[in-house]
């Protein structure tokens, strides 16, 4: 049974605006499928006394105080942007999501 | 936006159908810090000097939940009558769209901090409905987007966008009712109502100052119809960022006019976000749902479990306000007023303030009364809040002690405001500089009194004569020779004394 079938790659790629060509749907789904099946064998190992957990430490509650912190400039904070404007993020045209 | 949307009136929707919201309600916590990061969270700053590489989600940064923002959700979640988790996790929102540089944003999923309360809400006559709450969840606030090169700002026809990160990260509490349903024709009244009672509720416990013009509050307003009598509910419609108590209420009943319209036709209900406009109080058609959203939620690697232990929700719970509707029902037993007098002034803005007034010595009934009359007629003729006004509750206290002690009456007093409101200082400095004094001193007001009888002997008479009723007009008299500054109880003792009649 394949992890993760063509219809559903579509679909992500859909989901993350990226535009795959008939082949590379096939190419990525051989891929990821194998992926998937290569991160299932963890669950072959784990039985049932180890519960699922989200993070790899056992740990919770871990919290910062309240206070403020120095942030970046806005130059800093510019400075991988692709494009800018009037010391913002300039992104291009976005579409059928008002 | 051009074409004219089909509505029926109101009577006849709800004849036909019965209304059912679901209200979900984004409000942004006064945190001095973001949710996940260090970056300030103050208003108004220059675009991008609040951020860091963990808000723009540049790689290997990491997030550490703010204790202050769990604090306050679990405050929220307690005031609500909620159950509180005893571990949670928050969940990453998979999404493409540039108002979050992470592409996802940082919330909860299926293990919200708080779940199952409900709030009670006060309508207009005083009724209480119960509004069912289905969960609180924390999660953050997205950037600000800029649209450039359309014709009115808006996102169609814009050539490109323009993003500030400052706000992306700051906390936000989610808050979801249960459908509400029964309420009928007050639907839109109870919406209104909600979101007025959840304001004043956060607003008492401090965690943010709620103001919807400010976008410290915004709410979602889902609404569908099913005719009478029917058990399952129809298809909603979602209208997004309905940003004021008025606006909320005009949401919902344009919403039940348009879905009315559209079932009687036969048609169906699209599924779909709609946008509210507050010049037409009209919906328009947003984004429509084709495909049932896919956010691929999966519990956030980067944040370690919230367990709250229950030592510190009880001692949150212990810490917790007098809540909004039990301080109302208490004053309004004190003050022995009606629903409605407490709702008029709620209406009027007026509850902290009179608090305040008799906090600062005055007694209720006079708090009340030159809140509720004078300086809410002063705020209605400037266009102003009453606490706008430029008078102190204080100042109000030291007003009505004038009165209480006889310096002033009810006119003077009202003088005293006056001059208050006009700049001319405290009501002492007015009281002086106006001359403002009831003249009680008996020697001044007994020529007064003598002058008024000379100069009507036929009322004079007739007092004389028995008719105490008479002794009126000349009261009137010596009011008006001392420009209203005499105390018309002792003004009217004198004169039936001068006269020699008994009272």
């Amino acid at each position: 049974m394949p992890g993760i079938t063509r219809e559903e790659v579509a679909h992500l790629a859909r989901l993350a605006r990226l535009e795959l060509k008939p082949e590379e749907l096939d190419h990525f789904a051989g891929q990821l499928d194998d992926i998937i099946g290569a991160v299932a064998r963890v669950s072959e190992v784990a039985d049932q006394d180890v519960p699922p957990t989200s993070h790899p430490l056992p740990l919770t509650n871990v919290m910062r105080p309240d206070e403020v912190r120095p942030s970046l400039t806005p130059e800093q904070a510019l400075s991988g942007a692709p494009a800018q404007e009037q010391q913002r993020f300039k992104v291009p045209q976005i579409l059928g999501e008002d | 936006m051009t074409t004219t949307t089909d509505l029926v009136s109101y009577e006849d929707a709800l004849a036909s159908y019965d209304p059912v919201m679901g209200l979900e309600v984004h409000v942004e916590l006064g945190t001095r810090t973001k949710m996940f990061c260090g970056c300030s969270t103050t208003l108004g700053a220059d675009p991008n000097t609040q951020t860091c590489p963990t808000c723009l989600g540049m790689p290997g940064a990491l997030p550490v939940v703010n204790a202050t923002g769990v604090e306050s959700a679990i405050k929220i979640g307690l005031a609500l009558n909620c159950e509180i988790a005893e571990w949670c996790r928050f969940a990453r929102k998979n999404y493409f769209y540039p108002d979050m540089p992470k592409n996802f944003q940082t919330s909860q999923y299926d293990e919200p901090i708080a779940f199952d309360g409900y709030l009670d809400v006060q309508l207009e006559d005083g009724e209480t409905f119960r509004v069912e709450i289905e969960r609180a969840h924390m999660e953050e606030d997205t950037g600000k987007s800029t649209h450039v090169g359309g014709a009115t700002g808006r996102i169609h026809g814009a050539s490109h966008s323009l993003l500030d990160y400052n706000r992306a990260g700051i906390p936000l509490i989610e808050i979801v009712t249960k459908p509400i349903e029964g309420a009928g024709e007050r639907a839109p009244e109870v919406a209104r109502a909600y979101v007025r009672e959840l304001r004043e509720l956060i607003r008492a416990l401090g965690v943010s100052e709620a103001r919807m013009e400010m976008g410290q509050m915004r709410c979602d307003v889902n609404l569908s119809l099913r005719p009478h009598g029917r058990e399952k509910f129809g298809t909603r419609s979602e209208t997004k960022n309905v940003n004021s108590l008025r606006s909320v209420e005009r949401a919902a009943r344009f919403e039940i006019q348009r879905h009315a319209a559209v079932l009687n036709d036969g048609g169906t209900i699209i599924q779909e976000t709609r946008h509210f406009h507050e010049d037409t109080g009209s919906t328009t058609s947003g984004r429509v749902k084709e495909e049932a959203e896919d956010y691929r939620y999966f519990p956030e690697p980067d944040l370690v479990p919230v367990a709250p232990s229950r030592a510190w929700v009880e001692e949150l719970r212990a810490g917790l306000p007098e809540l909004p509707l039990v301080r109302r029902n208490r004053l309004r037993e004190q003050w022995g007023i009606s629903g409605t007098d407490m709702q008029a002034i709620l209406n009027a803005g007026a509850l902290d303030l009179i608090v305040a007034t008799i906090d600062a010595g005055a007694d209720a009934a006079s708090a009340r009364k030159w809140w509720m009359g004078e300086l809410a007629r002063a705020a209605n003729e400037s266009a102003r809040a009453l606490d706008e006004l430029a008078i102190t509750p204080e100042q109000v206290a030291r007003v009505t002690a004038l009165v209480t002690s006889g310096d002033l009456n009810d006119k003077l007093a009202r003088q005293v405001i006056e001059g208050v409101l006009a700049g001319e200082g405290t009501p002492d400095e007015v009281v002086d500089k106006r001359g403002l004094k009831v003249v009680s001193d008996d020697g001044a007001l007994t020529a007064a009194v003598q002058e008024a009888i000379a100069g009507n002997p036929g009322v004079a008479d007739k007092i004389r004569g028995g008719k105490v009723a008479a002794a009126g007009a000349l009261v009137g008299a010596v009011m008006k020779a001392t420009r209203g500054q005499a105390d018309a109880a002792r003004v009217k003792e004198l004169i039936l004394q001068e006269l020699g009649v008994e009272g």
